[in-house]
């Protein structure tokens, strides 16, 4: 076992609220070791059965978009508004037979 | 003895068991080492106070005498309670009531496994649910068994004098008498010697996974919380736990 400190890595953690969902970011803990994290995780954010599965993530290796690349990263789909579906109208034909 | 009595003196000792320890692990709210284990102790009392609250609402049905599961838990005095002397001890420090945890738990899974076959409907049911959580408190104590240690050299020792200290009230996990004789001819409960052998392999595993010694099974070994006589650390957890109900016998909550 590594030597001890008093702060424990974070953890990200993701829960599945049912089979075939997606698991969406229910917050973080801290714990020493995967395992723990995973235990953490349950009594933390599933004890009330809100969840079948869990994932966590050692948070250093989320990799996160940060505010400066706001710009660049979002807004230039704003102004393409051909890039959505709702652009293109659908002929009566089309619309009729769905 | 009738298989009456029996039932009602068996579900009483998992039930005593039970709501001991969860009053035990209840002390730990609010004084976790972290937040996350603090959650995860209060998790693990509310499991053994739920459960304990089917049983003795069952014991009270069985018994017939019109008591319910309130006045067994609140009004019987320290004589009165079965449970074994390991789970009324104080809680220590952390690795104490880990290793606590770990030694009771690994049993309560063999034990409740075992009662699968259990001829009693009412009571297979209940340990079939609350197996699933000791399995869980065994998992989780297991982790800390071997990360306290195989961890530093000051959580090695103090898990190691833990286990130590706890190790002669071990034996008491599989006390039985006419109770037991009576209800494994009725197919309703099991021979707990059977679950002995399991029992060592699980724990011996572990210690072993932990760099842990195995204490000696010859020496000491503490008996008599089955029949009422406990260590007197039990009526102080009783006069705090019954305190309320006693001042203030038809209070609602």
């Amino acid at each position: 076992m590594s030597e001890i400190t008093n702060d424990w890595p974070v953890w990200e953690v993701f829960t599945q609220k049912k089979s075939g969902a997606p698991h969406e970011h229910a917050g973080n803990l801290h714990a020493p070791d995967a395992e723990m994290a995973l235990q953490n995780a349950r009594d933390v954010y599933s004890r009330r059965n809100e969840a079948v599965s869990i994932w966590v993530v050692p948070a250093e290796h989320i990799v996160s978009s940060t505010p400066e690349d706001m710009g660049p990263f979002f807004d230039p789909a704003n102004d393409k508004i051909y890039r959505h579906p709702q652009f293109y109208s659908v002929p009566k034909v089309v619309k009729k037979r769905s | 003895m009738t298989k009456q009595e029996a039932l009602f003196t068996y579900l009483l000792r998992l039930a005593d068991d039970r709501l001991i320890l969860g009053h035990r692990l209840s002390e730990w709210c609010g004084h976790g080492p972290v937040l996350e284990e603090d959650i995860a102790l209060a998790n693990m009392a509310l499991d053994n106070i739920g459960h304990a609250t089917s049983l003795l609402t069952y014991a009270a049905e069985v018994e017939d005498k019109g008591r319910n599961e309130d006045q067994l838990a609140f009004f019987r005095d320290v004589r009165e309670y079965t449970n074994i002397k390991l789970v009324e001890l104080p809680k220590g420090d952390f690795g104490f009531t880990i290793a606590r945890q770990f030694l009771f738990s690994t049993f309560a899974m063999l034990h409740y496994e075992a009662l699968k076959d259990c001829a009693d409907p009412q009571l297979k049911g209940m340990t079939a649910k609350a197996l699933k959580e000791y399995r869980y408190h065994h998992r989780h104590s297991k982790q800390w068994i071997i990360r306290l240690g195989d961890g530093t050299k000051e959580s090695h020792e103090r898990i190691q004098k833990s286990i130590n200290d706890l190790w002669m009230y071990t034996n008491e996990l599989f006390f039985m008498n006419e109770v037991d004789e009576v209800l494994i001819s009725e197919k309703i409960a099991v021979n707990l010697e059977k679950l002995r052998s399991d029992w060592q392999k699980l724990v011996e595993e572990t210690l072993k996974e932990a760099t842990l010694e195995i204490p000696d099974y010859k020496q000491y070994m503490q008996q008599g919380g089955r029949n009422g006589i406990h260590t007197e650390h039990l009526g102080y957890l009783l006069g705090e736990m019954q305190q309320l109900p006693r001042m203030y016998p038809e209070a609602q909550w």
